[in-house]
């Protein structure tokens, strides 16, 4: 079996105040390699619990997850992350930072030098290598985040919200760079996301989680990726598709935000 | 314990006035200053830059920038202020001086038989160390049985005359006097002249008191050129077979060995608290007992334990800087973003690559806070150790020189202390600079 095997996998922790939370219950899922997929929920829905539980940084109360045949126990370089914000390090210059994960292999500085060299031009930043993190823009420092997890070439890309904190400009441009890189590359990439349009642009599959335990909701398969492929993003939101696609998921999470408040008023 | 409380109760009434009444004064000359410069501002031209667009500036807290003129002039009235209160030269106001020079007063005596006689009294006022001579006294002096008398006093002194001495018959009993320049005087009560004020004591001497102006007596607050010339000549001949380098050279040394060893242990104590939760209980009590004692607290300890030489100061001085550098430590490594740590791990990186290339570099900041706070505290600490016991040291050199009332001395030193304090912290930020450019723009 190849590809992200999720086996059963559950997550229920106590509270300090007593009672326990069900973040996450009975997720199954499998992921091809290659794959393109987003997820997409209201808070509280375990998304990130997941996404965490997928890099290692959690161990699930129950079940388990395979990569390429081998159970997940911690972090690895195999499964890349880029994170919302915050995540770079401001002490080093972009070179460095981008250079980071092939230093810890202990490869030969030639090397590195040359694959910081490739990543810098895949990411459009071949003029900014020796700028400090503090000198870039937002969307440059995600550029740099991106960059710096495909210098491990892992295996699979776990990507938290990583557009969420930048302008709608920005952002669209970031979209069309990531399906560039998921083309070129042929990564497996998972993206969480807040954003339904996001979500919809970014997964040839598409997850809809619910909370409460979490859970997986409702499961998408979508051609806008693979049309977003070096097009132009707004056109991809004309197809006819995109619209009720849009409408259907987000009535869908507004039920399930309505519930929510319910259930806490009740 | 009542009247401890009123007494203290008075004093605290009495500070805050005079406190107020010096800080109200200041306040106002700045004011006055503020006044001129805002006029001298109207023939300037006006600054074009972003700031001087903003029409809201209280309580814009970017718009208020420290006003590099005032700096200045606050510097020099202060210079002024101490100029004019001690005659300095560099003043060109003065306050009133101590009176000095010439003066007299009559004084009226009364023998047993109560017949009256007047005789005159010829003051001078000399400053003090000199020793000026005898004035020549009138044709008139001897004339009746009470004679005129010379008094020569110091200024800022008093001065004891027993004028009956050199009287006829003033050895008698019932010999008094009864009058100062014509008003009557009984003992314990004065009367106020021009240039002083003449006391009778309870035994029926006079006391004469000349005026004392305003000014300081060098003894209180020398002139500031008094100070810059106790400078000139310490720094030339030592003071005390010790010259001026070694004392500053000395509290450094401590300082910068003290500070060197509190980094040493506490900066690899803070980590352990910061990334293992049995250290961090372990060391919790002790840290945040120790954190609030002030080192000053620590001396007589230090003393009975360590003596009162290098090892005493130097163990103080690692106390003083050990829980500052511990807790800045452990906050640094608190601070650590989560997110930079996941990122580091599932770049491949180990425990001990996240903790030099991650951990390390991201505290840097909190540590360097916590050093300069450190170094702070450690040069007041030092300064503090050496007043109680040393060889050589600036606090040292202070405190012997107020042995014997050399107040230049300790002005001259407390200066310097002031002045390498603010140098150890100006060094600290610029290295700040040099080494953490990254600070504050995460």
């Amino acid at each position: 079996m190849t590809g992200l095997v999720i086996d059963n996998v559950s997550m229920t922790f106590e509270l300090p105040g007593g009672g326990a939370v069900e973040a996450l219950k009975n997720i199954n899922l499998e992921i091809k390699a290659g794959e393109l997929m987003s997820v997409l929920g209201p808070s509280g829905c375990g998304k990130t619990t997941l996404l965490n539980i997928l890099a290692g940084f959690l161990a699930p109360t129950a079940g388990r997850v395979d990569l390429e045949g081998a159970e997940v126990i911690g972090p690895s370089p195999e499964r890349g992350m880029v994170f919302q914000k915050g995540a770079l390090f401001e002490w080093m210059s972009v070179r460095e930072n981008i250079g980071f994960g092939p230093v810890m292999k202990g490869t030969p500085q030639g090397e590195i030098d040359d694959k910081v060299r490739e990543l810098l031009g895949i990411v459009g930043l071949q003029d900014f290598g020796d700028k400090m993190i503090y000198e870039l823009s937002g969307g440059m420092q995600q550029r740099v985040a991106l960059a710096r997890c495909l210098a491990n070439d892992p295996d699979v890309i776990l990507m938290d919200e990583p557009l969420g904190a930048l302008d709608a400009l920005t952002r669209e441009k970031m979209q069309s760079l990531v399906l560039e890189i998921w083309k070129e590359t042929g990564k497996t990439i998972i993206l969480i996301t807040h954003s339904v349009e996001e979500a919809l642009l970014l997964g040839e599959r598409l997850l809809v989680m619910a909370p409460r335990p979490g859970r997986i909701h409702t499961e998408y398969q979508l051609p806008f990726a693979e049309l977003g492929v070096g097009a132009d993003l707004r056109e991809t939101k004309k197809h006819p598709e995109f619209g009720p696609r849009r409408e259907e998921i987000l009535s869908m999470i507004w039920d399930m935000e309505e519930e929510i408040m319910g259930r806490k008023e009740a | 314990m009542m009247e401890e409380l009123a007494d203290l109760g008075a004093d605290i009434v009495s500070l805050t006035l005079g406190i107020g009444a010096i800080f109200l004064l200041y306040v106002a000359i700045s004011g006055a200053c503020f006044a001129a410069w805002n006029f001298a501002s109207g023939f300037r031209q006006k600054a074009g830059d972003f700031t001087s667009r903003k029409t809201v500036t209280f309580g814009d807290e970017s718009a208020v920038t420290a006003n590099r003129t005032a700096s200045i002039v606050a510097v020099l009235s202060i210079f002024l202020i101490w100029g004019a209160f001690t005659g300095s030269v560099i003043s060109p106001l003065h306050v009133p001086g101590p009176f000095i020079g010439e003066t007299s007063f009559t004084y009226t005596a009364q023998n047993p038989a109560g017949e009256t006689d007047d005789a005159k009294v010829h003051i001078i006022v000399h400053p003090i160390g000199e020793e000026p001579p005898d004035p020549a006294l009138p044709a008139s002096a001897e004339e009746g049985f009470a004679k005129d008398d010379i008094l020569k006093v110091g200024a800022w002194r008093s001065k004891l005359l027993r004028a009956h001495r050199n009287d006829e018959g003033g050895g008698e009993d019932g010999f008094r006097v009864i009058a100062v320049n014509g008003q009557p005087i009984a003992p314990e009560q004065s009367v106020d002249l021009d240039d002083g004020a003449v006391l009778m004591t309870a035994r029926g001497s006079l006391s004469f008191t000349p005026n004392k102006g305003l000014q300081m007596e060098a003894i209180w607050l020398p002139a500031p050129e008094a100070v810059v010339a106790r400078l000139i000549e310490i720094a030339n001949e030592g003071y005390q077979n010790v010259s001026l380098g070694e004392n500053l050279f000395w509290s450094l040394a401590r300082v910068v060995i003290g500070f060197a060893l509190g980094c040493l242990f506490g900066i690899p104590l803070g980590f352990a608290m910061g990334l293992s939760s049995w250290f961090r209980g372990w060391f919790d009590p002790i840290v945040e007992f120790m954190r609030p004692v002030p080192p000053l607290a620590l001396i007589p300890l230090v003393i009975i334990w360590f003596g009162i030489w290098e090892q005493g100061k130097i163990s103080l001085l690692f106390l003083a800087a050990l829980w500052i550098m511990t807790i800045s430590a452990r906050a640094g490594v608190s601070g650590v973003n989560i997110s930079k740590v996941h990122a580091a791990y599932s770049l491949g990186a180990s425990k001990w690559q996240i903790l030099r290339r991650v951990i390390w570099p991201n505290s840097l900041p909190e540590i360097f806070t916590g050093a300069r706070v450190a170094m702070g505290v450690c040069w007041g600490t030092v300064v503090a150790a050496e007043l109680v016991a040393a060889e050589k040291g600036a606090g040292k050199m202070i405190i012997a020189a107020s042995k014997f009332q050399q107040t230049d001395i300790v002005i001259m030193g407390i200066i310097l202390i002031g002045i390498i304090g603010y140098g150890i912290d100006i060094l600290m930020r610029m290295l700040e600079r040099w080494l953490i450019p990254w600070k504050g723009k995460a």
